[in-house]
């Protein structure tokens, strides 16, 4: 199962390498992780999304608050939240493809943002779910390359708490 | 306003704090440093190795409550500490460890003695700074001992680079802590409080296991009031040892792997389980699925993290143990729970912890059980890690907390002789004993030296058995009793395969413990019979200076009871079957 959580921390240097050594020992799996500096340049914001149960959850948000660089912890089980990824993906097209793939990125309203003889990159932006599902799709055309940034998440509405 | 050097502000805030000892070894890139203690009010005391130096600190924190302070150079000595850090981290002991840096213009750079302190510690420390502004420094020194001392307490580690202690600055020592990060939280919720309280209400078969966070929040008081109104029997984690009476009706022992046979029978048989300021360490557990299955728990503890980390909670209580048993003290009910004493009653005489108090040999309980009488269990005891540890732990009878020092967490050899000769420092009316192994006791036996020199009077008693002999026990036990590099006496002219030692045959033991202290100006004696053990300790207990008493104990001697690794409490094990 996967969880997102989002993390202010003290924007510090080796505030990262605390949180990455932590859940290195800890033997969580961080499946995306974002590090930006908020409104306020004395605060970053870690987005970090991991895989595990519930109890693997309430351990991993328990052990970030006890870092001391952490300022706040908030995961967003009982909220509602919206969530973004972006992708850039390098897709194979041949001349015979080339309108079925046009019509997959116009489904997921994604954008062709470069071309090229014998293949395009493609900009999509998404929940999880949504950029799996694309790849998912073009997979068979032919993918070169990918990249991926961490999920971004913010509850909806009042501050994330 | 008048500016001081880096190292001079280090001095002058460690003067603020209240620091009455520092252990240490100077080098390179701690030259500054060093250069302000030399003629200020500081006190030092020159160990003879990095480790030492953290060990003391460590040894003086558990025995006084304060924190321990230690200095060193960058590089090995930085790293020369990490035992020692990862040893008070495991244990909860508060430390604060200054380390020395290469300056800031060559860090990364590979320059000579220098290790990133910082990445190398992170995992063993509550947390670490790296100073690069002398600016920043009286501050982080006041952060640095806030947060070793408050909540968790833990060791928290200040490297400071060469230029930031030749840097020149404003003192200014802040009055107070504010970190909007770390907010300890004290008192435990009502709601929480008065669920358990209920709890325990309603409970026949209630049992109180208590650790080092009992310790830490002097809550040995609240422990007992409510144990003897509710009529709630104690069990105690190694690091808890001395926060309850001994062989009272309701004190159980210590529980877990070579904990009593009560214990054990009564964690499994309760139906509710009052764990306070313990983390449920696999050593008191065994197998976890199989642990206190019948009962409910209940954990008090300030750590977040300790809540259902290893077992799950029923009713957690986050906050500090004495505030929140205050709390409880009033509503828990007055009760009898004659049928549950009766049934601990039972299982106390069934299998008393023993070993053959009749024959002629030197047994190494024997020893321990000899110290405890003689000093009426009011010495500071410090034990090295091994089989003397847990006879330690079972046989000698501390009165107090405080008085039993040993690494519970980390398990370190070495450990219990530099942490004596800390606690002496901090206890300088108090008896000081260490209980050590032959083996342990030679991981860190250099310090003798800091002994002698500054008179810190600690008396050292060796059950020497020529082996490390709990690793030798679990040979004997779980591996066909094949003694794989576990004989300290074996020269390599040895027989490959040996399994029956004896004092006959076998080479002449090194080092003659005895020979060696003398060397050191030290009262040595050796002891190889079981008659001559108490007038021996008497001869210890009388001498003004350190003592160093050899014992030559059983060489198998086996810890028991004893729950192997990976198995249920239940499992308990009494003796061996031959």
């Amino acid at each position: 199962m996967r969880h997102t959580v989002s993390v202010l921390v003290e924007n510090k240097f080796g505030v990262l390498a605390r949180i990455s050594t932590l859940f290195a020992a800890r033997g969580f799996n961080i499946d995306s992780l974002n590090v930006s500096e908020t409104e306020d340049p004395a605060i970053s914001r870690m987005t970090i999304v991991v895989k595990g149960d519930y109890s693997v959850l309430e351990q991993v948000t328990k052990q970030l608050n006890k870092l001391v660089d952490v300022i706040k912890v908030s995961d967003f089980n009982d909220v509602d939240y919206v969530e973004r990824g972006l992708a850039l993906i390098k897709i194979n097209i041949k001349k015979s493809t080339r309108n079925e793939v046009i019509q997959l990125i116009e489904i997921f309203r994604s954008r062709i943002i470069d071309v090229s003889q014998d293949s395009i990159i493609v900009e999509i932006t998404g929940n999880g779910d949504k950029i799996r599902a694309f790849i998912k799709m073009v997979m068979p055309y032919g993918i070169r390359e990918t990249c991926k940034t961490g999920i971004v998440a913010l509850s909806r509405g009042q501050l994330t708490k | 306003m008048e500016k001081k050097t880096g190292a001079q502000i280090l001095v002058e805030s460690l003067l603020r704090e209240n620091v009455e000892i520092v252990f240490g070894i100077p080098g390179g890139q701690a030259l500054p440093m060093f250069d302000a203690i030399y003629g200020s009010k500081l006190n030092f005391i020159l160990t003879r190795h990095e480790q030492g130096a953290s060990h003391m600190a460590d040894g003086y924190a558990r025995s006084t409550g304060k924190s321990g302070v230690c200095i060193v150079t960058s590089g090995p000595g930085a790293t020369n500490i990490v035992t020692g850090l990862g040893t008070a981290y495991m244990d909860s002991v508060p430390l604060v460890a200054i380390t020395g840096q290469v300056a800031t213009s060559v860090i990364g750079q590979d320059a000579f003695q220098e290790a990133d302190t910082i990445g190398i510690t992170r995992p063993v420390t509550k947390h670490n700074f790296l100073v690069k502004d002398v600016k920043d420094l009286a501050r982080t020194i006041k952060e640095a001992f806030y947060i070793a001392t408050t909540g968790r307490p833990g060791p928290v580690l200040v490297d400071i680079p060469i230029d930031v202690q030749r840097g020149l600055c404003e003192f200014v020592y802040p009055h107070k802590v504010e970190i909007r990060s770390y907010k300890p939280n004290y008192s435990g919720h009502t709601g929480q409080i008065k669920k358990a309280v209920s709890m325990i209400n309603k409970s026949e078969r209630p049992v109180l296991y208590v650790g080092a966070g009992v310790v830490v929040s002097g809550a040995e008081d609240e422990i007992l009031k409510m144990s003897r109104k509710a009529n709630i029997p104690v069990t105690n984690t190694l690091l808890a040892i001395g926060t309850y009476p001994h062989d009272t009706d309701l004190s159980l022992g210590m529980l877990g792997m070579h904990g009593t046979f009560c214990a054990n029978r009564a964690i499994q048989a309760a139906d509710v389980v009052i764990a306070v300021g313990a983390r449920f360490d696999d050593r008191c557990t065994g197998r976890v699925c199989d642990f206190a299955k019948k009962a409910k728990i209940i954990h008090i503890d300030i750590d977040p993290t300790a809540i259902s980390k290893v077992v799950d909670v029923d009713i957690p209580v986050v906050g500090d143990a004495k505030t929140v048993l205050k709390e409880m003290s009033a509503l828990i009910e007055k009760k009898g729970r004659k049928e549950w004493i009766k049934t601990v009653d039972a299982w106390k005489e069934e299998h008393p912890l023993s070993y053959n108090r009749n024959d002629d040999k030197l047994h190494p309980q024997y020893v321990v059980e000899k110290i405890s009488e003689l000093t009426k269990g009011e010495a500071i005891v410090s034990t090295e890690v091994g089989q003397h540890q847990m006879w330690a732990a079972q046989y000698y009878k501390a009165k107090y907390p405080r008085l039993f020092l040993s690494s519970g967490g980390l398990g370190t050899m070495g450990f219990g002789y530099p942490a004596a000769l800390g606690a002496k420092v901090g206890n300088p009316d108090k008896e000081v004993i260490v209980i050590a192994g032959d083996g342990s006791f030679q991981m860190n036996m250099q310090e003798m030296a800091v002994s002698v020199l500054n008179e810190i009077n600690v008396k050292v008693v060796i059950l020497n058995n020529q082996y490390l002999g709990n690793v030798r026990q679990w040979q004997e036990m779980f591996y066909g009793k094949r003694y794989s590099q576990s004989c300290l006496a074996r020269r390599n002219k040895c027989p490959r395969l040996c399994n029956e030692p004896n004092r006959v045959t076998c080479p002449v033991y090194i080092p003659d413990f005895v020979k060696w202290a003398q060397s050191y100006d030290v009262l040595g004696i050796r002891v190889t019979e079981k008659k001559d053990v108490e007038s021996a300790l008497k001869k210890m207990l009388e001498t003004k200076g350190s003592v160093v008493l050899d014992v030559w104990v059983e060489m198998e001697e086996n810890i028991f009871p004893m729950v192997p690794a990976g198995s249920s409490l239940d499992d308990v094990i009494t003796q061996m079957n031959k």
